[in-house]
């Protein structure tokens, strides 16, 4: 057995997914509230059919992201080799521009007390944030959401143009289901091997992928190299910023932001232990089909004795092993494979994972006044009703249908299982048998996916030298950024004259002491809503910017002499 | 007095400036230490400007290097003629500044026509570019007084006599003030801009060169890093989101 290494994965089960933007609207409290990163939605929560954000992201023939198998099978990045990235240092001609995400914007609330007195009603204008502009909003990070735009906008989708007319046919009958996205802290990141500093990297520990922001220089490489486009460039900072995972929270066994406020409660937070010599050929397996079965077969099982042994001979704490046997991912994607990972064929090994939602041919079902939750009607739909399982097996397994096959007959069976088993009935074990599973099996699946408690979905070991008895005990105040030249959530204190440091928000980070500019521009935008200097916007206070610490300068209108 | 101050003490000053800027900027600005790229705001200009300026300028910057470094007696002890080198010299040079000069030309355009480079550009960039292109277009201008030299036969004296000698000087800590005081006008103006360029590099977007990723070719494609040496969190009794 090669070196063990851990991994902290997610598994989100799409069935539940309502489509609030919650999580999305929490990490962008946590992480993207600040200038130079308005566009960037570290999670973001996409509708299917649809384009997706940044726009038709999965089109690879365009934008070259994650690796390819070269004829002698070896893995080279898609978008080109070193060499060709040196070459193409000064202008990356496959990096998508703002217009591909969304040009950020306000809202123009000034003139809404300042306009002068008229017999119409004053309006705030939306105004870019880019150039101070007024401008048209004509696009946005979920502008096509619930299927907005109809047709046009969702035939965009690159997977229903692989799929071809037929899912445009059935997609009039509505079939549509939500993707939330993050990171997917790959095993095998291609944005890693992309970046020509060496400024990101894979953290040995727990497998986050982050980028050291005083290393990064600025090349853009890695926003191309990610496949799934989720490495954003901060255009103030000159830096390129991505979900972190949450590490601050993960290190202290907490759950990252977005699962901590799911309200559909989809998430799943757990170690999965990993053969990390044998992930470089996993992800040149030949068949992009093959990717799936590769990716599995690289997770190890926490409960076998001899890989505890390897687990424990590469340095992995018994905390963590113990993590990892009670891990609801693991569980998930390999006991029972429900989970999958999203685009294998990127051959990036993506670590978070989705349970494919059986809900489309479930109301396909119901619909048509058959009983939905019939083991044999499910069955027969998920056969016949070949467009959701085609589009989810694009998705999710490169094309092939018998993995998402098997997840959502798993997934039919557990419905009509648990309803005999509610109903008093008895029960019946060739549903299960169906479905390549036990009564147990569906129960134990019952139980994660229905039942599951907080603690039940997020097993998260603490960080090293922190004892596993700790785990949520630990004042997130004193994150383990905060320490002298840490890469600066706290620390910002001496420099804006607060204690303590407000750990996010404008004056996060740490002081700038060589940069006059960055003071400047960092005042100034903290006390206007303009992107640049406006005369007549200065002292103002932009609330949307102010992260709730202390009495800003400019928040209250001077006082008046009496 | 006056070439003194200029060719004996400024170069000195401006290498403090240089090298001790330079150390103090990446000793405590790491997070400045970027290209501040605006590809993302617009690609279609920057497509054609940025390589046109940034591989024109490796070709001036070679060719400044075999200027100032190889003494003319070399060149010639290895049997390359005057008229030769010079000839190669200034017909690369020409094309390298053309390219170079065209390529920022672009950059300053786009930067100033479209909205969000404009939004984005800071003063200190402003006084960057200015001294950039003022260091391109004297330089460009020493090209030409020395091919119009070499055509019309007119007396000028040669930079390998002059300009090259006064560099290399530099370096010995004993610098030439003569030979440099004897160099044409043009090349002393495009000395002082570029001793001016020096002089503010390190305080300019201008450090990116510096950090020009060379290790990529070697190292392994995938990096990890490990978590050590950091303080553990303090700890208070616990508290779940909802309950807080």
């Amino acid at each position: 057995m090669g070196r063990v290494m851990a991994q902290v994965a997610m598994v989100m089960n799409l069935d539940k997914c309502i489509g609030c933007h919650t999580c999305s609207v929490t990490c962008k409290q946590a992480w993207t509230n600040r200038s130079g990163v308005e566009y960037a939605w570290f999670n973001n929560v996409e509708t299917r059919p649809g384009q997706g954000y940044p726009r038709r992201w999965e089109d690879q023939e365009r934008w070259r992201g994650g690796w390819t198998r070269t004829r002698g099978g070896r893995l080279t990045l898609r978008a080109g080799g070193r060499l060709k990235k040196l070459a193409t240092l000064f202008a990356n001609p496959l990096m998508p521009s703002i217009h591909d995400y969304y040009e950020p914007w306000t809202y123009d609330y000034g003139h809404l007390i300042t306009a002068p007195l008229g017999d119409d009603i004053p309006v705030a204008r939306p105004r870019s944030l880019l150039t101070g502009e007024p401008m048209q909003v004509t696009w946005s990070a979920n502008w096509d959401d619930d299927l907005a735009g109809g047709p046009e906008l969702a035939a965009q989708d690159p997977i229903v143009q692989q799929v071809g007319d037929r899912v445009r046919l059935e997609f009039e009958q509505t079939f549509m289901f939500y993707l939330p996205r993050i990171c997917e802290h790959c095993l095998n990141p291609s944005c890693v091997a992309s970046c020509p500093s060496g400024a990101m990297y894979k953290r040995a520990e727990d497998g986050i992928v982050l980028v050291d922001q005083d290393k990064c220089r600025g090349w853009r490489m890695c926003v191309t190299g990610c496949p799934y486009k989720k490495v954003y460039f901060n255009h103030k900072t000159g830096k390129a910023e991505k979900c972190t995972l949450c590490y601050p929270r993960i290190e202290v066994g907490m759950p990252t932001i977005c699962s901590e406020t799911c309200v559909g409660r989809l998430r799943y937070l757990g170690v999965v232990l990993y053969d990390a010599e044998r992930v470089g050929e996993a992800a040149a397996v030949e068949d992009e089909k093959d990717l799936y079965p590769a990716q599995l077969d690289l997770l190890l099982d926490p409960d076998d004795p001899d890989v505890q042994e390897a687990a424990r001979r590469d340095g992995i704490p018994d905390t963590w092993l113990a993590s990892a046997r009670r891990s609801p991912v693991y569980t998930l994607i390999k006991r029972h494979r429900v989970a999958l990972p999203l685009h294998p064929e990127y051959r990036t090994m993506p670590m978070v994972w989705y349970i494919p939602p059986l809900s489309p041919v479930v109301e396909a079902v119901s619909g048509t006044g058959h009983d939905g939750e019939d083991a044999d009607n499910l069955f027969g739909a998920i056969d016949t009703l070949r467009i959701p399982v085609e589009y989810l097996a694009e998705l999710f397994t490169a094309g092939d249908p018998a993995p998402v096959e098997r997840s959502l007959r798993t997934l039919a069976a557990l419905r009509s299982h648990m309803r005999r088993v509610n109903l008093g009935q008895e029960r019946d074990p060739s549903i299960a048998e169906a479905a390549g599973t036990t009564g147990e099996g569906l129960e134990e699946l019952y139980r994660l996916l229905a039942l599951a408690k907080y603690d039940d979905r997020y097993v998260i070991p603490t960080a090293y030298g922190v004892d596993d008895a700790d785990r949520g005990v630990i004042e997130e105040i004193g994150c383990s950024l905060d320490f002298e030249s840490g890469p600066g959530m706290g620390g910002m204190g001496a420099a804006h004259g607060r204690t303590p440091a407000p750990p996010f928000g404008e004056a996060s980070g740490r002081p700038d002491p060589a940069s006059v500019e960055t003071f400047h521009a960092l005042r100034t935008r903290q006390t206007s809503d303009a992107p640049a200097d406006r005369a007549d916007l200065k002292g103002r206070v932009n609330l949307l910017n102010w992260d709730g610490n202390g009495r800003p300068e400019g928040l209250f209108p001077p006082k008046e002499e009496p | 007095m006056a070439d003194l101050m200029l060719w004996g003490v400024l170069p000195y000053v401006v290498l403090v400036l240089f090298i001790g800027g330079a150390v103090w900027r990446y000793r405590y600005d790491q997070f400045g230490w970027t290209t501040r790229s605006s590809e993302l705001y617009e690609s279609r200009l920057l497509r054609i400007g940025s390589p046109l300026f940034h591989f024109g300028l490796l070709v001036v910057i070679i060719g400044h290097g075999v200027g100032l470094v190889v003494p003319r007696d070399w060149t010639r002890a290895a049997g390359v003629s005057d008229a030769a080198y010079h000839a190669l010299a200034l017909g690369l040079g020409a094309v390298a500044g053309v390219c170079t000069l065209a390529g920022v030309a672009l950059l300053v355009w786009r930067r100033r026509t479209t909205g969000p480079v404009f939004s984005a550009t800071t003063g200190n960039d402003k006084l960057m570019y200015a001294v950039l292109v003022l260091a391109i277009a004297a330089g460009l201008a020493t090209t030409l007084v020395s091919t119009a030299a070499e055509f019309t036969g007119a007396h000028e004296p040669d930079y390998r006599t002059t300009v090259s000698v006064w560099w290399r000087s530099i370096w010995v800590l004993s610098p030439d003030v003569a030979a440099m005081a004897a160099a044409g006008a043009a090349f002393k103006v495009h000395a002082l801009v570029g001793m001016a360029l020096f002089a503010v590099f390190p305080f300019t977007r201008l450090v990116h060169a510096f950090s020009a990723p060379w290790f990529y070719l070697f190292r392994p494609y995938v990096v990890y890093r490990s978590r050590s040496g950091r303080t553990p969190p303090a700890t208070r009794p616990a508290q779940r989101g909802w309950s807080r």
